[in-house]
């Protein structure tokens, strides 16, 4: 055995196990190659790669996304890499089925029939567009993007479609879920309702599983709370140090509490404005009215940052900063509060949405902010990981007072269900553990 | 809870009574619906103890098992529970329309029309309280595979006849339970609850006598009173003046009433058997005879304040008009219920014990479309559903100002009238966002356009994409008009049917493959020692 490194080579530790997962997919023998990614660890490179080096080989190869975001993002992905590789997009009958950006690529072949794309190297479409495909040759090898995300049922629909396939996803973010209830499958190895991963491992225990060991997003001070906190047991690093990363701000600080707790985060990657205790609607006026202060003195205060990819300072522009929540309509209200102070251009969006993207600052409403409860869907892991990992600089959450005790009020109280695994931690654990870290940085605000 | 909800539930609290959560009635409700209100042993998973049933409110049928560990007695129990159900069921089998379904030719591999028979009409059961639901699923569990002394003359304790039937059509109502909007087996509870927003708990709603109680008050108290007095008054002897609804009965009741009733029972039994001659076994068998009365008289005074508290809320329910698609509905049990009819007299054996991978994820995609059928046709239906659709941004109502003629730029162009609708509704539109309406039943598509004066003025321009025929002139009425009401949804009224997915012969490799070939019928479990008294 040869010495361990005295530093840690984040570099070559990726490298690593990328080339061991591309000699698996590639060259291996088991029908199925499991990749586990955290937040930011270069998951949509490696699908990328993955993809051209197997086109490469002559296999045929079809690629199941699940939305058409993240279809028409691969695409881009794909042709920005290796722009004469013919590939097929299969797309939806719906009107703007795919991004217009696509038409302007000269290799790309759109249909919505998968007749039309046949003999393109590499086909891609979403796992709902697949499911319709009927009566074809099986490809030789397929790519599950997502796959955590993907559920069960839908892997059952396109399985048929391929011979072997690289799942590729984020173990630690949402899991999949079902507007009716379905714990009368709960325990079986096939639950539909669960994530394409855990069926597929439960019926093949034995194929090689893999993990990207370095987050590249997550700054340096955010990286060892989110493996903590979401990933215990397949911890992972940041891909940059203390220091390599800098947030600045041209206008100086006017000492409100926005202004205090963009410094304090800029300065240590996390900041929590804390509003006093209250119980309020979802929309809590007060709340959605102080994201939408902190993201205006975020664009106001002339910010710049400065990372590994350019020795200069960028801009900190509109659109690096995006806002998350957990429901749909508390967006919808951030939207129309920062409208009000001539925002428009701000991502606004739900955990469900914001998966899988990337920004330098994010500022979030916590999800249990000024709730008399915690549900199971509050408690989440996945929505706290997701809201918690998007950001390269600084993440400031927005959340009244007195959500410990409302951890403590409440905690878990899920049925236990017979053959399901226990998914650690759980969302009180990760709730706890994130907000003791936040508190170290809290600027307390009585608007 | 939405925000309407949460106010009609304070609104209970002040006045001291239910609110109405919905203006019709959402579930279909049979003329002649078979009403069963069954209690089970504390302790014994699965132990009757005996249950009211019948479609007559006045004369119910009681069922009572003297001794709920004795199996031949819950093999009794359950034969009687049979002769009940079963005739009710077949009542409905004979009566059939014709219809049309679609099915793939084995042959070509096409989709074709084929003619066949639509049960009229279908059989409803109706449980108190979702504990209910549960144990007739359980019932169904435990008898649909035992073995009648005809189907194997080696059984060890073969089931009377008709048991095994009664546990399959009893698993399919407890399966069909589960689909969204579904009104083949119904927990009263459950409905009511879906129509009256009362002052307390959702959970507190699930006690039928105390959500009567908020629905309608007795004279002279207020909801909260009469509700807590349901839960909790007692007479003289400690017992509950209202009994809960079961299935699983008060404690008071099992200690100081039940088991010792059921002690004197065993005695008389026990000593009946020790009866040396005919004489002693005569005053003996009379003793055994007033026991089991007793007993009888006990299950009785229990399920009949249950019995008559159901048939209460049927007739409150039936006070409301029915949801215009409603029907539509209930055509899909008659559907179901036709299928298992089929299945049934085809010599099909019974459901499985755990549905195999494709079974699973099919039932779960029918059972998504049903929740998003059934949310957008209760909100079509019900303008106090739609309100709260609206409240949360999914919905708006208001009035057309405007209607501009306008045409899609193609060869042939067809008409895109836009249309401005002034509300005070805040959707939350996105650019091109659709919008629905419901014409004639169909729903009519638009696109969103964008606000005439900025989103606060209120003004919306919808751009018409649908429903106008095929001419250059939209067909008279497709378009609205200036002045007329109008409401958009935002949500599609037609959920898309998802992809077919394999048969399960064809289940891939990553579900395991094709299920193994199942020895059928399944054998009934190993009989234990605890099984035999």
């Amino acid at each position: 055995m040869t010495a361990t490194p005295a530093v840690f080579d984040p570099g070559a530790a990726a490298t690593r196990a990328t080339d061991a997962i591309l000699h698996d997919t590639l060259h291996g023998t088991a029908r199925g190659v499991v990749v586990d990614s955290p937040p930011g660890a270069g998951k949509s490179t490696l699908v990328v790669r993955a993809a051209l080096e197997l086109a490469e080989a002559g296999r045929p190869l079809m690629v199941v996304a699940q939305t058409n975001a993240q279809v028409d993002d691969l695409v881009l992905r794909l042709a920005e890499k290796n722009p004469d590789l013919p590939v097929g997009r299969l797309h939806s009958s719906d009107t703007d089925p795919y991004d217009k950006a696509l038409d302007s690529l000269d290799h790309v072949r759109k249909s919505a029939k998968a007749a039309d794309l046949a003999g393109l190297p590499v086909v891609i479409s979403t796992a709902a567009k697949w499911a319709h495909v009927k009566g074809v040759e099986p490809w030789q090898h397929a790519i599950v993007d997502e796959a955590y995300q993907m559920r069960s049922d839908a892997l059952l629909a396109v399985a048929g479609l391929f011979e072997r396939a690289l799942f590729v996803g984020d173990p630690g973010q949402l899991d999949p879920f079902s507007i009716v209830g379905a714990e009368q499958w709960a325990g079986l190895s096939y639950d539909p309702s669960g994530s394409a991963v855990t069926t597929l491992l439960a019926h093949n225990p034995d194929l090689p599983q893999h993990r990207l060991p370095v987050s590249w997003r997550l700054p340096a001070s955010a990286a060892p709370l989110v493996s903590d906190a979401f990933y215990p047991y397949t911890p992972f690093r940041s891909g940059t140090d203390h220091g390599d990363r800098a947030l600045t701000f041209a206008v100086p600080s006017d000492a409100s509490a926005p202004d205090r707790v963009i410094d304090e985060a800029a300065e240590s990657g996390w900041g929590l404005l804390q509003l006093p205790a209250r119980h309020t609607p979802r929309t809590d006026p007060e709340a959605v009215r102080a994201v939408a202060l902190v993201v205006r003195r975020l664009l106001d205060r002339g910010g710049a940052s400065t990372s590994e990819r350019s020795p200069d300072p960028t801009p900190l522009t509109a659109d690096r900063v995006a806002v998350g929540t957990a429901h749909r309509d508390q967006a919808a209200a951030v939207r129309s509060a920062l409208a009000e102070l001539g925002v428009t251009d701000v991502v606004v969006d739900t955990a469900n949405r914001l998966q899988g993207r990337e920004y330098d600052v994010t500022v979030v409403l916590h999800p249990l902010s000024g709730r008399p409860d915690a549900t199971a869907f509050h408690l989440e892991t996945g929505r706290l990981c997701v809201l918690a990992s998007r950001h390269r600089h600084a993440c400031i959450v927005v959340c009244r007072e007195g959500v410990t005790d409302l951890l403590d009020d409440y905690p878990s109280t899920e049925p236990v269900q017979l053959g399901t695994l226990v998914k650690f931690p759980d969302g009180w654990e990760a709730n706890h553990a994130v907000l003791a870290h936040l508190s170290e940085h809290r600027v307390a605000w009585r608007p | 809870m939405s925000l309407i909800a949460t106010l009609a539930r304070l609104e209970a609290v002040s006045t001291g009574r239910a609110q109405p959560a919905a203006t019709v009635r959402h579930r279909h409700l049979s003329t002649r619906p078979l009403v069963f209100v069954p209690l089970i042993t504390a302790g014994e998973a699965g132990a009757p103890l005996g249950a009211l049933v019948g479609t007559d409110r006045d004369a119910p049928r009681l069922l009572a098992v003297p001794q709920p560990r004795d199996r031949d007695q819950r093999f009794a129990f359950l034969a009687e529970l049979a002769d009940v159900v079963l005739p009710y069921v077949d009542g409905f089998a004979d009566t059939v329309e014709p219809a049309e379904r679609s099915e793939t030719d084995p042959e070509t591999g096409k989709r074709v029309k084929v003619e066949v028979e639509l049960c009229a009409d279908a059989p409803q059961l109706i449980v108190p309280s979702r504990a209910g639901i549960d144990l007739v699923r359980l019932l169904g569990r435990s008898t649909r595979f035992r073995r009648t002394a005809e189907q194997d003359p080696e059984a060890p304790f073969p089931a009377p006849p008709r048991v095994p039937l009664l546990g399959r059509w009893l698993t399919h109502f407890g399966e069909r339970a589960r689909v969204p909007g579904s009104s083949l087996l119904l927990a009263m509870t459950d409905v009511l609850s879906r129509h009256w927003a009362t002052g307390q708990s959702t959970l507190e709603d699930q006690h039928l006598g105390a959500l009567l109680a908020w629905i309608a008050p007795p004279e002279g108290l207020s909801g909260a009173e009469a509700a807590q007095r349901a839960e909790l008054a007692r007479d003289a002897a400690g017992q509950l003046l209202c009994p809960p609804a079961g299935p699983a009965t008060d404690p008071a009741f099992d200690n100081k009433l039940l088991a010792p009733a059921i002690e004197r029972y065993d005695r008389a039994r026990t000593a009946l058997a020790a009866a040396e001659d005919g004489l002693e076994a005569d005053d003996r068998l009379g003793a055994l005879t007033a026991a089991e009365r007793e007993i009888r008289a006990l299950v009785e005074s229990r399920t009949r304040p249950t019995w008559d508290a159901v048939w209460q809320g049927l007739d409150l329910l039936r006070e409301l008009p029915e949801g215009a698609r409603v029907e539509e509905r209930w055509t899909r049990d008659r559907w179901s219920f036709t299928g298992h009819r089929d299945r049934v007299t085809s010599g099909e054996p019974p459901q499985p014990r755990r549905d195999d991978a494709v079974t699973a994820a099919n039932k779960l995609a029918t059972r998504e479309r049903e929740q998003s059928r059934l949310e957008a046709q209760e909100a079509l239906d019900d303008p106090l559903v739609m309100a709260a659709r609206r409240l949360s941004g999914e919905a708006f109502a208001g009035e057309v100002v405007d209607v501009v003629m306008a045409y899609s730029e193609s060869k042939r162009p067809s008409p895109r009238p836009l249309v401005t609708v002034r509300t005070d509704d805040t959707p939350h539109l996105g650019e091109r966002a659709r919008a629905y309406r419901s014409l004639g039943g169909k729903p009519q598509t638009t696109e969103f356009v964008g606000y005439e004066d900025g989103p606060e003025g209120g003004l919306l321009v919808l751009r018409v994409l649908d429903k106008m025929g095929r001419g250059k002139e939209p067909e008279p009425g497709s378009v609205p008009e200036k002045g007329d009401r109008v409401c958009f949804t935002l949500f599609e009224h037609e959920p898309r049917g998802g992809a077919k997915l394999p048969d399960p012969e064809e289940t891939p490799w990553t579900h395991g493959g094709p299920p193994g070939e199942e020895p059928a019928p399944e054998p009934a479990d190993q009989v234990t020692e605890e099984d035999i008294l």
